[in-house]
């Protein structure tokens, strides 16, 4: 089986309300140095599939499909083998 | 006129939208988003609320409801689909609709009367009212920030589409961006909700010509 841990994040030319507030109050907490906030969305999700590159054609599929809205956000993944779960 | 309003896990103004409709003699019902049939409706709406507890994304889950194979059959056949607020989350997750609507500019929950703009008054949705009208309608959403790439939004400003402009643009929308209808001009969406602004008692009846547009635009097509 495997575990797809896939980020969502804002297109870099998309306006990040929530981003930018916790921004602000990163500042006000004196925490000088921030640069940059983005919000996004982590997902895991479990799949089985004969191989990677069955896993990766999958994942990009539901991900385009449902995950995401192609209008404003973009993602990347991470793709790894883990032990098939025992029914107890 | 049979009206259908579809009404979604989570949605809050199905009875609103019903009660408007009935109340300009429409024969309209409720259909639940698990039925997949549309067959005999002259008309379709999509009401406001939080279908799906607008998980993931507003309308997301919605647009991928049962009902919504038959909406999308509806608006291919030159239907007029209606959505407002959370419908019309719906109709653009649906890709029914150009665009998506993303969380407020400032970020939070509106609940006010705003004042719109009729921006074209030559559309089945607002040939009610008078061409340049200011008009106040209900808006309560946390996402209702329109964003459509320049390229849409030149198409969109080119053709028409933009139906309903806000005079002071609470949420952060493009082109000051309340309501807006396809190329074909038969599916229409809008974040203020016109179903709460028709009933005297209430202290506004702005709402009233929406609907009137809408009844005229079929009567005479019929």
């Amino acid at each position: 089986m495997y575990l797809a841990k896939i980020y969502v994040t804002y297109k870099p030319s998309i306006l990040d309300p929530q981003g930018e507030v916790i921004k602000a109050a990163l500042k006000r907490m004196d925490y000088v140095g921030i640069e940059q906030v983005a919000q996004g969305k982590y997902f895991e999700v479990k799949l089985n599939a004969k191989d990677v590159d069955a896993a990766t054609a999958e994942v990009e599929s539901f991900t385009d499909a449902l995950l995401i809205n192609q209008n404003t956000e973009t993602y990347r993944f991470d793709l790894s083998l883990v032990p098939d779960e025992v029914d107890v | 006129m049979r009206a259908a309003v579809i009404s979604f896990p989570g949605s809050n103004c199905d009875f609103d939208m019903l009660y408007a409709l009935q109340d300009f003699g429409v024969d309209a019902e409720i259909i639940s988003a698990k039925q997949n049939s549309l067959t005999g409706f002259d008309a379709i709406f999509l009401p406001g609320g939080f279908s799906y507890g607008d998980y993931l994304r507003t309308g997301a889950i919605a647009r991928f409801s049962p009902i919504m194979s038959a909406v999308t059959q509806a608006a291919n056949a030159g239907k007029l689909i209606v959505g407002v607020c959370n419908g019309f989350q719906i109709l653009t997750e649906a890709g029914l609709l150009p665009g998506q609507l993303l969380p407020n500019a400032t970020p939070g929950f509106i609940c006010d009367e705003v004042a719109l703009h009729v921006a074209n008054g030559e559309t089945a949705f607002s040939s009610a009212y008078d061409v340049d009208e200011t008009i106040l309608i209900p808006i309560a959403h946390a996402e209702g920030n329109y964003f459509a790439d320049e390229t849409t939004l030149n198409k969109l400003e080119k053709n028409g589409q933009i139906v309903f402009r806000y005079v002071n643009n609470p949420n952060g929308s493009a082109h000051d961006i309340a309501g807006i209808m396809n190329e074909q001009g038969n599916v229409f969406g809008m974040m203020p909700h016109p179903e709460r602004a028709v009933d005297a008692v209430l202290g506004n009846i702005d709402g009233q010509n929406f609907f009137k547009s809408i009844l005229s635009g079929i009567l005479t097509k019929v």
